[in-house]
């Protein structure tokens, strides 16, 4: 368990590209346009002077931590590129965020992008590493929790189907998704299968992106902004390949359970339920936001499906969950997302989320979560303001 | 004025049901393609729809053969000679092959025009024909058809004629088959049309309006070349065409016919059109290009054509999906061996002025001039306020150079510099030197060379090559 380094940092600036199928624009294009709005939203105009050292995550990227200072030439300063599977964007701001707590640097930038559709495929790629590794996709990974959970549960693709019908409403409110379209129950239903339960609408769109990030010294965030957002907590869990633990009950995602607690200590949160007042989880597949609701302990092991009914995750209910719409509509550019994620849980915190805007959040606690790899790794991230 | 005096088509009457092609019972009246049977090709398509576009006219005017094909079976061997040959025209006829791309069959039929308008030709037969083959199982099969269509260019007694044409050219990875491919290849499905097909034929079609002074509702019939009907829809919405000019693309019925697509469309559109209609057809393939008709009195004194029509209604079903890749000669189980998917098409289309063009940038703020084109500048860290600078016909001089042994080449080293032009510095190979010859501030030009080959594509870019004195 750590230690935490509650209050200690700030997040004063944040910037998001368009998501999308962005044909036109490179890594650093991306790149250019999260940072530079970062920069004006923390009122920096020389940012070269400003920043200190840059922390990057990427997955897809084969070109390093130089793709990043190459397009905002940071140079003659630290820049490094972090990568954890699909919380990778977390682990990029955890990196900022320790460094900043560890007195090393006074202003940093988080850079999280991805670009995966430079790679000319449509939907999930199918992977074969190995012999004896079965061809794989993601959907295939994060679906192997429905069977056993449907039949201890008795929850369903209808209950699934909620998930995904908000998140496309949510998507239409946000404007850099890249899906703006509201379904229906009867459009999901239609849809084919990719991997059972999941059809094309439990499953996130594949897109291009970019988010960042400015940090500092908590003492010194006024000098940017009159409204600065802290760090409450951020923490990194990994687990062990749930295909071959010989614990794993496949009602849930261990580390999402374990990052939970780590930084619900570091926020001195005891009832989350209360403490949180908006939630951005990792919504690779439908189900993965579910069993998400009941890991971080909102709701009661194998109750999800009582509280998706009531609404209480959607705008205008009690903990609105992936409020501009989630990986469902903004795609997974998996670098990207983790810190897509913070800027939106930042502009809730600051009240500037427009039509999305959940009354009240600015008194309560943000949460991010992502997750992935098998899923192996989980990142949370949880913010305030003072 | 030139135009079309007579028209053709062939379309074979073996049709594939998309039923079966997914391995389901064939289902009457559901979806299908035309498929060439196993004595059919390009060429004997391509003859077929000659003979019924020449029916009743005399053969001995034909002075041209112009004949497009992307799937013609010859590399080197003259497919216009041969359908000449079959259709027994007189010895004196020019010919040639327009191959290589998608609008093959347009571009042959605007050349055919330019040719009779210049007086360099009387009556030009063009034909376009196409057979293309998707790999079995592969997202493309289902989509492509074959078919052709020929068309008699001519000042005397035109049906239609032609009142213009635009085209634009854009280098893209979109479809590919390079020399040896059995199969089309094609880059994801999404960026293709979005990137390619698209903005292309639109901007086509918009060059042809504006140069015509002519909106689209002034044209009877739109023809248009699709990849599939979702993206004929996306062309027809934007270029805000009523539903009844636009022509039936055909789709579920013949299928993508390549580069004869939008000539057998246009054939199809000549079948019912009637004195003073207007006519637009516009094909896709490394950029579009469209052209504009307009029929003349003799449209309705040209006697019954074997068209498109004559052609969809003599059909027979094929039984089987087994049947169909016997016919083919092809081996379902037996994939093309991957070369993997090569560089990314993406990139290489956004990439296309510094890779192909060596065109770089200059910083409006500083006057610094950079390659690749970047958002921020590397000297005074302006953004986004650059101009395009062309560097490839500029002289650069070598900064610093080694010799490497292990990049391959057949004579090693290669030589490889950092050369500065213009003040940006670029990461370039030497040639037509040696190491003895290599010093720094060498004065340098530039040429275009192969500079690799990624999943059996050709990769193209510049190299710096001693300067030599301006001939």
């Amino acid at each position: 368990m750590s230690r935490g380094i509650r209050d200690q940092v700030a997040v004063v600036g944040v910037g998001c590209c368009q998501f999308g199928e962005n044909w036109d624009q490179s890594p650093s294009d991306m790149i250019v346009d999260a940072a530079y709005e970062a920069y004006a939203d923390a009122g920096i105009d020389d940012p070269h002077e400003r920043i200190e050292a840059v922390f990057t995550g990427s997955l897809y990227s084969q070109k390093g931590p130089h793709e990043c200072s190459d397009a905002l030439k940071m140079f003659h300063r630290p820049v490094s590129m972090v990568s954890n599977y699909c919380a990778t964007g977390t682990d990029a701001f955890r990196y900022g965020v320790m460094s900043v707590a560890a007195g090393m640097y006074d202003v940093v930038l988080v850079v999280g992008y991805d670009k995966p559709k430079d790679r000319g495929v449509s939907g999930p790629s199918v992977m074969m590493d190995g012999v004896r590794e079965l061809p794989k996709t993601p959907a295939g990974w994060f679906a192997l929790c429905a069977a056993t959970y449907f039949e201890k549960y008795g929850a369903s693709r209808d209950d699934l189907a909620k998930i995904a019908i908000k998140n496309h409403h949510n998507g239409t409110l946000a404007p850099k998704s890249f899906l703006k379209r509201e379904i229906t129950l009867e459009d999901y239903k239609k849809a084919r299968i990719i991997s059972w339960p999941f059809g094309l609408y439990d499953s996130a769109a594949q897109t291009d992106g970019a988010a960042a990030a400015i940090l500092c010294r908590a003492d010194l965030a006024k000098q940017f902004r009159d409204d600065p957002v802290l760090v409450k907590a951020v923490s990194i869990q990994s687990g062990p390949n749930p295909q071959k633990d010989p614990d794993n009950d496949f009602l849930s995602w261990k580390p999402t359970g374990w990052a939970a607690t780590d930084a619900y200590a570091q926020a001195g949160i005891g009832d989350p339920r209360a403490a949180i007042g908006v939630a951005q989880v990792h919504d690779c597949f439908s189900l993965t936001e579910l069993l998400t609701y009941e890991d971080l302990g909102f709701c009661e092991k194998g109750s999800a499906k009582e509280h998706i009914a009531s609404g209480e995750f959607e705008l205008g209910g009690s903990l609105p969950v992936n409020t501009d719409g989630g990986l469902k509509t903004f795609g997974h550019p998996t670098g990207a997302t983790g810190v897509r994620m913070i800027y939106e849980n930042v502009l809730q915190l600051q009240g500037r989320a427009g039509p999305r805007q959940v009354p009240g959040a600015e008194g309560k606690l943000a949460l991010s979560h992502n997750i992935g790899g098998h899923p192996t790794a989980c990142g949370i991230a949880i913010l305030g303001r003072e | 004025m030139a135009g079309i005096a007579s028209y053709g088509a062939y379309v074979p009457r073996t049709r594939l049901s998309l039923a079966a092609l997914g391995g389901r019972p064939p289902k009457e009246g559901g979806p299908e393609k035309a498929v060439a049977w196993n004595d059919e090709d390009a060429v004997t398509m391509a003859v077929s729809a000659a003979v019924n576009c020449l029916r009743g006219l005399d053969r001995a005017k034909v002075d041209g053969v112009v004949f497009a094909s992307t799937s013609y079976p010859f590399q080197e061997k003259q497919g216009a000679a041969l359908i000449a040959k079959a259709l027994d025209l007189r010895r004196d006829v020019r010919t040639s092959d327009q191959s290589g791309s998608l609008r093959a069959g347009i571009a042959a039929l605007r050349a055919a025009v330019d040719a009779v308008r210049a007086g360099s030709a009387s009556h030009v037969l063009v034909v376009a024909s196409d057979c293309r083959m998707a790999a079995p199982g592969s997202s493309l099969e289902a989509g492509l058809g074959d078919g052709a269509a020929a068309f008699l260019v001519s000042d005397e007694n035109p049906i239609a004629r032609l009142d213009g044409g635009f085209a634009v050219a854009d280098e893209i990875v979109d479809l590919w088959r390079t020399s040896g491919d059995a199969f089309v290849h094609s880059w994801e499905d999404r960026f293709v049309v979005q990137e390619g097909y698209v903005p292309s034929l639109c901007e086509a079609v918009a060059g042809l309006l504006d140069r015509l002074g002519a909106t689209a509702g002034d044209f009877a019939r739109v023809c248009l070349y699709a990849p599939d009907r979702r993206s004929h829809a996306t062309v027809a919405r934007k270029l805000a065409l009523d539903a009844d000019r636009v022509q039936d693309p055909l789709i579920g019925r013949l299928g993508n016919a390549g580069c004869a697509f939008a000539p057998l469309l246009l054939a199809a559109a000549l079948e019912s059109a009637r004195e003073g209609d207007r006519l637009l057809v516009a094909s896709y393939g490394d950029g579009a290009e469209a052209l504009a008709f307009t029929t003349s009195e003799h449209v309705a004194k040209l006697e019954a054509r074997r068209g498109v029509s004559w052609h969809l209604e003599r059909r027979r079903s094929v039984a089987s999906y087994d049947q169909y890749l016997k016919a083919r000669s092809l081996n379902a189980s037996e994939w093309e061996a991957a070369a993997g998917p090569g560089l990314s098409a993406t990139i290489h289309h956004r990439e296309r002025d510094e890779d192909l063009a060596l065109v770089g940038q200059k910083c409006n703020a500083c006057g610094a001039v950079q390659f690749p084109n970047q958002r921020v500048c590397e000297t005074c860290f302006a953004k986004d306020d650059f101009e395009r600078a062309r560097l490839s016909d500029r002289v650069g001089r070598v900064v610093t150079y080694t010799f490497d042994f292990f990049f391959p080449t057949p004579a090693p080293p290669t030589i490889v510099t950092v050369t500065e032009v213009d003040g940006a510095r670029i990461h370039l190979q030497l040639v037509n030197a040696r190491p003895e010859d290599t010093k720094t501030g060498l004065p340098v030009e530039f040429e275009l060379r192969r500079i690799h080959t990624a999943g059996g594509r050709p990769n193209y870019h510049w190299k710096a090559t001693p300067a030599e004195e301006r001939a």
